[in-house]
């Protein structure tokens, strides 16, 4: 298969980039579209031009290195991953568009490649249960039902990519953060700092520059790992909920 | 020119005291003292993760490292099935002792007794603190933890979350290292990678890293180095392993004096995802846990290969695992699964292009359960399957091949997980200890977690107490020498300007080693290889195209060391497995096998762990053994019939 490519092309430490023209030329239909972007990246070294840097790790969809935008959607068309997208799924001589995520709190570092330690912050500001390891009690001491255990599944199983930011016309991290604020507090386990927990998470998401959900559910529609964006209502509820009573014990 | 003095530490005691023993006898730092030691852990998956973390929480200042944009993509992430623990939730006989002897058995007797022995008895407590991190395991409508069974085993032990175990329990890892960093006492270095190891008076004081995005090459000292850096499978080029897995840090480490272990003991994953084209970057798994319910075959004659599964009445088929080993039947272990499908498809009877894929079969499964069932079970497994290959394993059996999938060898370590170099410890897949020469499935996330939370933190109170946070200083000699070495090789790489892109020579180095150091090797093989890798070494350091600059973003700069480095140690793989004349789990030497075709072991003349001594680049390596004791176990001929 042939395709027209236009990359886009960034500097490092530029703060500006431009799309570049590319030739995709006798790709497999089998190829993954990484697999075409190395490919491409080959040929260009051949030729001796710079290969187009993009994240990319486990190639299985899980890791959620990826963080391309491709024909204007975060992670492609289709549900999954960039590297979960295959060539056969595009036509013939199509012209594709690969450019980073679009998110002023993921600034770009070189072509397709952005910092997202925005998310990690967010995390390292509660997203967790504080216990220290050693004499944790038997695993079976708390039952879960198996819908609670289910559901906060679900949440868990956000592969932290950033392309619900992305897809975000407001540039909103929340069903990230409402991912592992759902996730720990549907728990046992995660209740008893569950109203910390969701008041800090958002204090630094804010801090980060991510906007608020306005109920546009593009999120919900890119994200690979088909979390629901109903957690975004969960956790307005949490916030809401925690900031009241944090306001009023701060009065007692 | 080999010798036989590794002492691997091992306490005196009975087999099941050993820990208990060891424990009560080891050294401990005090509070008010671990705040003045400075620790550094290369890798953020399981082992190392969960490592920082468990350091952190104790009051040690920790520095990581992790070549991803973020600790949470360490590789453990995308382990599937599940992770084994021996706490007999299902009433099925299962205890420590079962699973040590499973392990054992699975290794095929070549993992050191004590070490195992510890893993199953730690195993039950790893459960118990992933749940309080609040992994979402797989419940019952009880509410109580769901276990299902995975190879080489005949109970049900293992624990996991849908098809994402590795997933769920690394996000538990990074929760609790996110808890430290917020604390303050673990700092974070992302997209850093290891490049060297700096040792001070022969002992273990710090590494040089570069900065994957500046280019900046830094130094850092420290009290100790714990390597936790993964496995080595990316030597092949394909495999399920990331793209980014490499052997560089422990590689650097074994050029500094560490020595590596068993080197040759790879694992071949029976059930991966069949190549279909050259220009492929990666092999992808499909869980162990499908063989639960998913039956492997392929024609029984050649000549229905080309026909549809469909097509071919049960009469005409051949359930080669369960023919050939009906007690186990398709959950026989995942070396004696890869090889029998390597048979088959060498005898013609391969199914799909080139004839290189047999099928896995869930019709009676879903006949059986239902679509339903099935789905919750393996759900995202078959959309995987689907993504890829285009076709529904729901309605067409899927086709499945061996891949290179986890590495067995690693850095040798003694009982305390202490390498021969002071200073140094290895844990999680970078060591070898555990597993022998065959891992039965969900147990690396058992290892990992294992090293990380439960053994390391008590074992590492040893080398650490007399020192008393006396770490050196980062501008010392041998600091500045290491970063002028790593600045030299970076500028040598990039000023070759040759013609082959660095994923030419990998994949050339991938394809020689799948060919003569994978499912089966053979002395001619195995020469014919080691003298081919001295000549690819000098074509890459001579032809090699390396563009962009040092101080930048530069991936190529990064894969091209990874590649020279992978080079060196697949010459060493052969070497190891040129030296071990037998068959034992993953390595299989065609010439030691019994009529039916199995493994033949060699007790008498090889019971022991080879570990490699670096003596200069491009010189041979020396060969020091660990000859192994078993106190608890009687060796035996593995049969799984």
């Amino acid at each position: 298969m042939n395709f027209h490519l236009k990359i886009w092309r960034q500097a490092e430490g530029s703060g500006q980039g431009t799309f570049q023209d590319l030739e995709a030329k006798d790709i497999p239909s089998e190829a993954s579209f990484l697999e075409m972007l190395d490919i491409v990246n080959d040929r260009l070294t051949e030729k001796g031009d710079e290969p187009v840097a993009f994240d990319h790790d486990c190639r299985e969809g899980i890791c959620g290195a990826c963080s391309m935008t491709i024909n204007g959607i975060p992670q492609g068309p289709g549900r999954g991953t960039a590297c979960q997208l295959y060539m056969r799924k595009f036509n013939d001589g199509d012209t594709i568009y690969v450019e980073p995520f679009r998110v002023g709190a993921f600034p770009v570092l070189k072509d397709l490649v952005v910092n997202r330690s925005a998310y990690d912050r967010i995390i390292t500001a509660g997203g967790y249960i504080s216990e220290r390891c050693g004499n944790a009690q038997d695993a079976n001491d708390t039952p879960v039902p198996k819908t609670v255990a289910d559901y906060a599944m679900d949440a868990a199983a956000c592969i932290g990519c950033g392309a619900c930011a992305a897809a975000c016309p407001n540039g909103s991290a929340m069903l990230f953060v409402a991912a592992k604020v759902g996730h720990l507090g549907l728990l046992p386990q995660g209740k008893p700092e569950g109203g910390r927990r969701v008041r800090r998470m958002v204090a630094q998401m804010d801090k980060e520059g991510f906007g608020n959900c306005s109920n546009y559910y593009e999120c919900e529609a890119v994200c690979p790992a088909g979390v629901p964006a109903a957690f975004i209502a969960k956790m307005n509820r949490d916030y809401a909920a925690a900031t009241v009573r944090h306001a009023v014990e701060a009065t007692a | 020119m080999s010798t036989t003095n590794l002492d691997p530490k091992i306490p005196a005691g009975p087999l099941a005291d050993k820990w208990t023993n060891f424990k009560t006898a080891s050294k401990l730092v005090s509070p008010a003292n671990k705040r003045r030691y400075e620790l550094i852990v290369v890798g953020t998956g399981l082992a190392g993760g969960s490592a920082a973390a468990v350091f952190g929480e104790q009051g040690y200042n920790v520095k990581c490292f992790c070549y991803q944009d973020s600790p949470r993509r360490a590789h453990s992430i995308a382990a599937q099935g599940g992770i084994n623990a021996a706490k007999n939730y299902q009433n099925d006989g299962d205890s420590v002792d079962r699973l040590f002897m499973d392990t054992i058995k699975g290794g095929d007797f070549r993992s050191r007794e004590a070490n195992v022995y510890r893993l199953a008895q730690v195993s039950g407590r790893i459960i118990d603190q992933c749940v309080a991190q609040g992994v979402p395991f797989a419940r019952e409508y009880g509410g109580m933890l769901a276990n299902r069974s995975f190879g080489g085993a005949q109970v049900s032990r293992t624990f996991y979350a849908r098809g994402q175990t590795g997933q769920q329990l690394l996000l538990g890892v990074y929760s609790e290292l996110s808890h430290q960093i917020s604390a303050g006492t673990v700092k974070m270095h992302p997209r850093h990678e290891m490049l060297d190891l700096v040792l001070v008076d022969g002992q273990a004081k710090g590494i040089i890293t570069r900065n994957m995005v500046t280019g900046e090459i830094q130094s850092h000292a420290a009290d100790a180095v714990i390597l936790a850096s993964g496995g080595y499978g990316n030597a092949f080029f394909l495999s399920t392993n990331a793209m980014g897995c490499n052997v560089t840090a422990t590689y650097r480490a074994y050029r500094r004096g560490a020595l590596f272990a068993n080197p040759c003991f790879t694992q071949i994953h029976p059930t991966c995802i069949p190549v279909s084209g050259e220009y492929q970057s990666k092999l992808t798994l499909m869980s162990e846990s499908l063989r639960n319910d998913g039956r492997v075959w392929v024609p029984k004659r050649k000549e229905d290969c080309g026909k549809k599964a469909a097509d071919i009445p049960e009469a005409d088929r051949d359930y080669f695992l369960e023919r050939k080993y009906p007690s186990y039947g398709n959950l026989a272990p995942r070396d004696i699964s890869s090889r029998s499908a390597k048979e088959v498809c060498d005898e013609g009877r391969g199914v799909g292009p080139g004839g290189l894929g047999v099928y896995m079969d869930f019709a009676d499964a879903i006949e059986r359960l239902g679509e339903d069932t099935i789905r919750e079970r393996y759900g995202n497994l078959f959309e995987m399957y689907q993504n890829i290959t285009g076709e529904n394993a729901y309605q067409t059996p899927m086709r499945i091949y061996p891949a290179v999938h986890y590495t067995m060898g690693g850095l040798w370590v003694d009982y305390e997980l202490q390498s021969n170099v002071p200073g140094l410890f290895v844990i999680g897949e970078a060591n070898f200890s555990d597993h022998g020469a065959n891992r039965l499935g969900a147990s690396a996330l058992m290892q990992g977690l294992a090293d990380g939370y439960f053994v390391l933190p008590y074992t590492i109170g040893n080398y650490l107490a007399p020192i008393r946070g006396t770490r050196p200083d980062v501008n010392g000699p041998e600091f500045k020498k290491a970063e002028e070495e790593v600045r030299e090789r970076i500028q040598r790489l990039l000023s070759v300007k040759g013609t082959r892109t660095v994923d030419s020579f990998h994949k050339e180095i991938g394809k020689l080693l799948w060919d003569e150091c994978g499912m089966a090797r053979s002395k001619e093989g195995l020469e014919k290889a080691i003298k081919r890798f001295d000549e690819i070494r000098e074509e890459f350091w001579s032809d090699v195209r390396v563009l962009g600059e040092g101080e930048e973003l530069n991936q190529a700069l990064e894969k091209a060391g990874r590649v020279a480095d992978f080079i060196d140690f697949g010459q060493l793989m052969c070497e190891d497995a040129l030296d071990r004349n037998e068959s034992c789990g993953g390595h299989f030497r065609v010439e030691y096998q019994t009529p039916e075709g199995e493994a033949l072991r060699n007790d008498d003349d090889y019971f022991y762990v080879s570990a490699w001594k670096h003596t200069g680049d491009g010189k041979r390596p020396e060969l020091i053994k660990e000859a192994l004791h078993y106190e608890g176990v009687k060796l035996a001929t593995r049969s799984y019939k």
